[in-house]
């Protein structure tokens, strides 16, 4: 049987409601209040200081033997730049593609993909971790970094390692919505941290990011820049861009993307 | 470190005993905020990718489970923190307040174990043990301790006190780390010990509502044995006992 509210109960419902706008409001407000995001910003900087302590430069991803592969991969973020340059380029399998490598350097390069081939390399099965939430286990071969940054001499003041893409994610007025990332020299000189041309023995596939993408191993996938133009060394990155290290930090991601 | 606790006479022939010492009360409310925070924000993580695995990867076409219809969030934005789809945000507070619960976490564990105080009040006597299943029976009928038996946590609530101290809240923190990409090159054993990435995603994703579930007996428990009482004790320490009508 239904009984006509009580008027303590309806004063209840009301007393609740009003509290649960009153919270949902405050929480609207928290969450956008721009004190408040830059002091939650602080998480990124104790984590980056505590894992490079507990991992040092040289401790390496764990690597997986063939069988562990997966069956299934997601490519996330832009799948083809479908540009009419890099449209021109990928007609002829890249062999017009050539990477420039610049900025705080003795000896700017300019390689193609035949000489990035060439290079020291190394061959890693690893798992690559979305900021999503996924996993997929997959091979990869490329020229290790470090290499590349020694032939290319590395001036005294450079401190981060930046890499231009093909593809614009975002259409913006200003240009800032073209893929951009950048590390430091820590990551760019570990064992692992290749610039991958071939993914479980095939080349690169274009939504995995041919002709080349960089492998960083201990962080998540939005750090792993696809689709390389350039290479440029430099001393800050707060010029480039909107200023905080790259396309996803400029819009709000951890650069430090160690979790 | 007192050995018994400090107690007051009141009037009506009540009494007032120290229960919570101001360690236990601040731990108790930063641990509330922090665990409610988490929730949001993992909840707001989650969205992101509705779907769990067992293993190391995500078998995407066929996910061991996966919540929500595919249109819209899988949690509504009332539950999650920002309360608009926003995963760097939601990345912000829930590592922020992550580091938190960890550090005072740790600390207060330390204490309760340097202390003793896990031995004096939370370890179970060998005849509490015994008498499990008749404390758990008194709980399903709501009969909670009154009085003298008061004075002391009934075994229930030592137990599950003690599965939420040295169960829940540990493999909360270590399955959360177990996801890091950074830490998986210096522990990976803790991946192994999970059997996989995605499998400690699954296990972090319930254990949080493992957590959520104690949250809800905890306040059933409160509102059952007296919510008044059982507030001033957790905000001011002193917990009131005897007297002609036990508060309620």
């Amino acid at each position: 049987m239904m009984e006509p509210p009580s008027s303590r109960r309806r004063w209840l419902q009301r007393a609740l409601a009003a509290a649960g706008s009153l919270a949902l409001s405050a929480c609207d407000r928290l969450a956008n209040s721009e004190r408040v995001t830059s002091a939650l910003g602080a998480e990124e900087t104790w984590t980056r200081h505590v894992q490079r302590l507990l991992l040092g430069r040289d401790a390496l991803a764990p690597e997986f033997s063939e069988k562990d592969i997966s069956k299934e991969f997601r490519s996330n973020g832009t799948t083809d730049p479908d540009t009419d340059a890099y449209n021109r380029l990928a007609q002829g399998g890249f062999a017009d593609w050539r990477l420039q490598v610049g900025g705080l350097v003795e000896h700017p390069l300019r390689l193609s993909l035949r000489d990035l081939q060439s290079m020291p390399s190394r061959t890693q099965i690893t798992r690559h971790d979305c900021v999503e939430g996924w996993s997929y286990i997959a091979k990869w071969k490329g020229a290790r970094l470090s290499a590349l940054l020694a032939r290319a001499g590395l001036a005294p003041r450079a401190r981060y390692i930046v890499f231009y893409c093909a593809d614009t994610l975002e259409i913006t007025l200003d240009g800032t919505g073209q893929y951009y990332e950048s590390i430091d020299l820590v990551d760019a000189m570990h064992p692992q941290t290749i610039l991958a041309y071939a993914m479980n023995d095939r080349p690169l596939p274009i939504p995995y990011g041919a002709p080349l993408r960089l492998r960083l191993e201990r962080q998540l996938g939005y750090k792993m820049a696809k689709y390389i133009m350039r290479i440029d060394a430099v001393e800050t990155f707060k010029d480039i861009s909107r200023g905080s290290g790259g396309f996803w930090e400029d819009r709000g991601y951890a650069w430090y993307a160690g979790i | 470190m007192l050995k018994e606790p400090v107690e007051r006479v009141l009037s009506g022939g009540r009494r007032a005993v120290y229960r919570h010492p101001l360690v236990v009360r601040m731990w108790h409310w930063l641990n509330a905020l922090c665990l409610l925070v988490l929730l949001l924000s993992g909840l707001q993580i989650f969205n992101a990718h509705p779907a769990l695995y067992w293993g190391q990867v995500s078998v995407f076409d066929k996910p061991w489970l996966a919540i929500g219809s595919g249109d819209g969030p899988a949690f509504p934005s009332w539950i999650t923190l920002p309360p608009w789809q926003d995963l760097a945000g939601g990345r912000h507070w829930h590592f922020f307040f992550a580091w938190i619960f960890v550090v005072s976490g740790g600390a207060y564990v330390l204490y309760a174990l340097v202390s003793r105080r896990v031995h004096r009040v939370l370890l179970l006597s060998r005849g509490e043990l015994r008498h499990l299943g008749g404390s758990l029976a008194d709980h399903v009928r709501l009969r909670f301790p009154r009085g003298e038996q008061a004075r002391r946590y009934n075994p229930l609530q030592k137990l599950s006190y003690l599965i939420l101290l040295f169960g829940l809240l540990p493999l909360m923190i270590l399955s959360g780390l177990t996801m890091s990409p950074g830490l998986d090159a210096r522990f990976h054993f803790l991946t192994l010990l999970f059997g996989g990435r995605q499998s400690a995603r699954t296990v972090h994703f319930f254990t949080a509502w493992a957590i959520v579930l104690f949250f809800v007996v905890h306040m059933l428990a409160v509102l059952a044995a007296g919510p008044l009482t059982e507030m001033r004790a957790i905000v001011t320490g002193w917990f009131v006992i005897g007297g002609r009508k036990e508060e309620r």
